[in-house]
């Protein structure tokens, strides 16, 4: 039950891009199309998952005052593992995230976590949070990949909805869109939570 | 190509906030005040031109030399967090006043992944180190003209009647994405 608490926290509570606001570089960066939020999105996972099961393991042993070059060092490691994983078996993907696969070091998100929950707690919800932050973060990357996609490409997944007539709008795929369909993401998400709360 | 384009490319047509999408958590954390933003972007100039610098020589004198540009980001993150702490301590001693002026937004730098992403695409790129150094100054240049007047609209936003789920952060969001509209105008300038 517990461990279900920590995973609807990440997915929805304490979602990292909707409510706290965290990472926004690769989010506005990379979700030009759904598939390549959702490989964003995943490989943060494994960053985090990895970072999240390491921190938590050496926290009695890392010494309070270098903490945080300590954790930055070890996200930076699995950045690395990840961004070679990624060259070698997805080489498509690899292109398209490009310059941002090296950046999920600085990617707020992770050193947050390594910070405010697994340099305090145990190794296994550790490993919970990682995985529900990293889905909630993956969740948030696939919705507005998939919006920009539909609206700026006419498509889904590559897939094609509409007809020959549908006219995409461009701008959307275009880094302006990114700012706009956020922002508006966010605004419908508030109107929601004020409903159910009210 | 020539060292004036280069410059007006990190500036203005491929702006690193607005098109490149670098440093968009003090773009839009440290924005509410036009003074607050002026001084987040000398820090940051001050910060990403030395880091440039540095991550240049060690990529050629390090990492190329013995073969070991995988280690790459790990070395990068390294030296601008160092490199950050140093200029904090080193302005604390030498230039009290630029320390007060500039302090509170140095340790906010390290996170600031335009730094990183600067270095790393000054690597890709292959600029030689005047080319680094003129790409690190049109980049920080543009980083502080977009985080100034974005904190300009900022201030008047405040003001203004907005309709209640759009206060805050996603009305941010929404001008952040007009102000990149404007930006892409600049893509039409021929270099």
């Amino acid at each position: 039950m517990n461990y279900m608490r920590i995973l609807k926290n990440g997915l929805i509570d304490e979602n990292p891009t909707f409510v706290q606001l965290l990472g926004m570089c690769p989010t506005l960066a990379v979700t030009t199309s759904a598939i390549n939020g959702i490989g964003m999105g995943a490989a943060t996972t494994v960053v985090l998952l990895g970072s999240n099961l390491v921190i938590s393991s050496l926290r009695k042993v890392i010494p309070d005052k270098i903490r945080i070059p300590a954790f930055v060092v070890i996200i930076a490691t699995f950045v690395t593992i990840i961004d070679m994983f990624m060259n070698a078996y997805a080489y498509d993907l690899y292109q398209a995230l490009g310059l941002f696969i090296p950046l999920i070091v600085v990617n707020c998100l992770i050193l947050g976590r390594a910070e405010s929950y697994s340099s305090k707690n145990a190794v296994l919800p550790s490993a919970v949070d990682g995985i529900a932050m990293g889905l909630g973060f993956t969740l948030a990357l696939a919705l507005l990949g998939s919006v920009r996609e539909i609206l700026g490409a006419g498509s889904i997944f590559g897939f094609h909805l509409f007809g020959e007539a549908f006219k995409p709008a461009l701008v959307m795929i275009l880094p302006p869109g990114a700012f706009i369909v956020l922002g508006l993401l966010i605004a419908g998400i508030n109107v929601i939570s004020k409903k159910k709360t009210a | 190509m020539g060292l004036f384009s280069i410059f007006i490319g990190a500036a203005l047509v491929n702006n690193y906030v607005l098109s490149r999408f670098l440093g968009i958590c003090p773009f839009l954390g440290v924005s509410t005040k036009v003074a607050t933003s002026l001084g987040m972007g000398i820090a940051v100039t001050f910060v990403m031109t030395l880091a440039s610098i540095i991550t240049h020589l060690v990529q050629v004198a390090v990492l190329e030399n013995f073969g070991i540009e995988y280690l790459q980001t790990i070395a990068f993150i390294l030296i601008i967090a160092a490199l950050v702490q140093f200029v904090e301590m080193f302005l604390k001693k030498s230039s009290p006043s630029l320390y007060e002026a500039l302090g509170v937004y140095l340790p906010l730098i390290t996170t600031n992944c335009a730094v990183l992403g600067l270095a790393i695409i000054n690597v890709t790129e292959g600029y030689d180190i005047i080319e680094t150094i003129v790409n690190s100054l049109g980049a920080a240049i543009g980083f502080t003209i977009a985080i100034v007047l974005f904190a300009g609209i900022r201030e008047r936003l405040e003001t203004a009647d907005v309709p209640e789920p759009l206060k805050g952060f996603p009305i941010a969001l929404i001008t952040a994405g007009l102000m990149s509209i404007a930006f892409l105008g600049f893509a039409g300038l021929a270099l």
